[in-house]
Parts: structure tokens; sequence; C-alpha cells
């Protein structure tokens, strides 16, 4: 038996649990993407159709690669968040909670793959100018 | 103190067919949710020509033949299509947040001018992109 009143219990929590933390997470993110966003568009897209070694110097100037690292950042868990929402409205049991646990593992790997590969085009890029002093 | 009680909570029916015909708001909204969650395609091929092109030459051109070929483009021109219609009906949720523009005429002119202005921004981003 907990020694909790009912009310004390509801207060605050809702039927997800965590009141309107996920909506009020999902509002913060869609802020910080819709000034993001349209600059990476163009940060990214002019960056396609270039040889190997010019796309990794275009990612390893520090606007690009911040910019890219962000959008990433914070794009991912805005994905899986919103995603989770999808699953929370057509599955239910085992079935939600698995997808739910894909969804945020693929966000996941995405955002540490995308790291790994701006860091390491920092790192070319900074091995290839001190070779060429 | 009443012992808390595991509810067997229904799912929300699907109200679009059976139901209520399709319409401006339902149409606009539940493309919301695809071109969102569609997205995780571009972000998936984005990564992957990243990550193509840290590693070897052989394998950046494959990767970088699927980005750049006309599969690719029309690709992420769809992709491109999506971010921006989701950006502009991510700000009509901002928008309905504060309370305005709930109006069902309101929401339906809002609903053409996420399509249309996607539509738009898309052809003139294609147009910079092909410039710069």
């Amino acid at each position: 038996m907990r020694y909790l009143t009912d009310r004390k219990r509801a207060v605050g929590k809702g039927a997800s649990g965590s009141g309107t933390e996920h909506f009020w997470w999902m509002t913060m993110s869609s802020v910080a993407l819709a000034f993001l966003v349209p600059v990476f568009i163009f940060t990214f897209g002019s960056a396609i159709g270039g040889t190997q070694e010019e796309v990794v110097a275009h990612f390893a100037r520090p606007f690009p690669a911040i910019l890219t690292g962000l959008v990433t950042l914070v794009g991912m868990r805005h994905f899986a968040k919103g995603a989770q929402v999808m699953l929370e409205d057509y599955t239910a049991g085992s079935l939600r909670k698995g997808l739910v646990i894909f969804v945020y593992s693929l966000s996941y790997m995405i955002t540490a793959i995308v790291l790994y590969a701006l860091g390491k085009m920092v790192f070319i890029d900074t091995a290839a100018q001190m070779l060429n002093q | 103190m009443a012992e808390t009680k595991r509810v067997e909570r229904p799912l929300s029916p699907f109200m679009i067919g059976p139901y209520y015909r399709p319409q401006m708001t339902s149409m606009s909204s539940i493309l919301t949710r695809i071109t969102g969650n569609a997205l995780i395609a571009g972000f998936f091929l984005g990564a992957w020509w990243l990550i193509a092109a840290v590693s070897s030459p052989g394998y950046f051109a494959v990767v970088d033949w699927i980005v750049t070929s006309w599969i690719g483009w029309l690709f992420f021109t769809a992709m491109l299509w999506s971010i921006w219609y989701h950006y502009l009906t991510g700000l009509r949720h901002l928008l309905w947040d504060t309370g305005k523009g709930l109006e069902i005429e309101t929401a339906e002119k809002l609903g053409w001018g996420a399509l249309i202005g996607a539509t738009g921004l898309t052809l003139v981003s294609l147009i910079i992109l092909w410039i710069i």
C-alpha cells in the first residue's frame, strides 16, 4: 500500500505519465529546427555533386560541420519522439514497445554515424593541410 | 486510498475513410505525419553518403553514384518537398498552439498554403542550389 492520496498520484501526470513534457519538447525542438533547417538545406545540398575531397573539405569547415551536427542531433531526437507518437497511435502492447525501441535506436545510430563522419572529415582535412605545408 | 488498477486503454479509431470523408484539414494533417516520418529515409541516405566520404574511394563512388544519379536526384527532391511541407505545417502547429487560426475556413486555407508553399519553396531551393 502506497501512502499517496489519489490526487497526489494524479497531479501533473495524465495518461502519458509525464504530463505535457513530450509535447513541450516537440514544440521547443520544432522552433530550433525552424531556424536550422532552411540554412541546412543549402549547406548540405550544395555539397552534393562534388568529388570525395571536395565533400570532405566542405563539411570540415566549422559552419557546415557544426550546423550538420546540430541538425542531426536535434532532428533525430525530434524524429524519434515524433515517430513514437505515431506508433502509440496505431500499435499497442509489446509491438509498440519494440517499435519505439527500434525507432529510438535507429535515430541514435544515425546521429552517431553523422558525428563520426564529421569528426573524421575535420581530421582528414587538417591532416591534408599539414601535409601541404 | 485506492489500489492502482491497470486499465486496458483502447486505441483511438482510425476515422478517415469509414467515418469521415477526406477533407483538407484531415489530409493536410496526416500528410504532416507522413512527410515527417518519411524524412528518416533522407537522413539515412545522407548519413550513408557522409560516412562513405570518409571511407575508401571505391566505396564513396558507389554511394555517390546513388546520391548523384537521377534516382538520387528524384529522391532528394521528394525529401526537399517533404521537409518544406513538414516545415510549413509545423509552423501552422505553432500558430495553432497560440489558439489562432483554428477556424475551419482558416485551417483549410493554411492547408492549401502549405501544399502550394512547399511546392514553391522546393522549386526555389532547386533553382538556388543549381546556381550556387
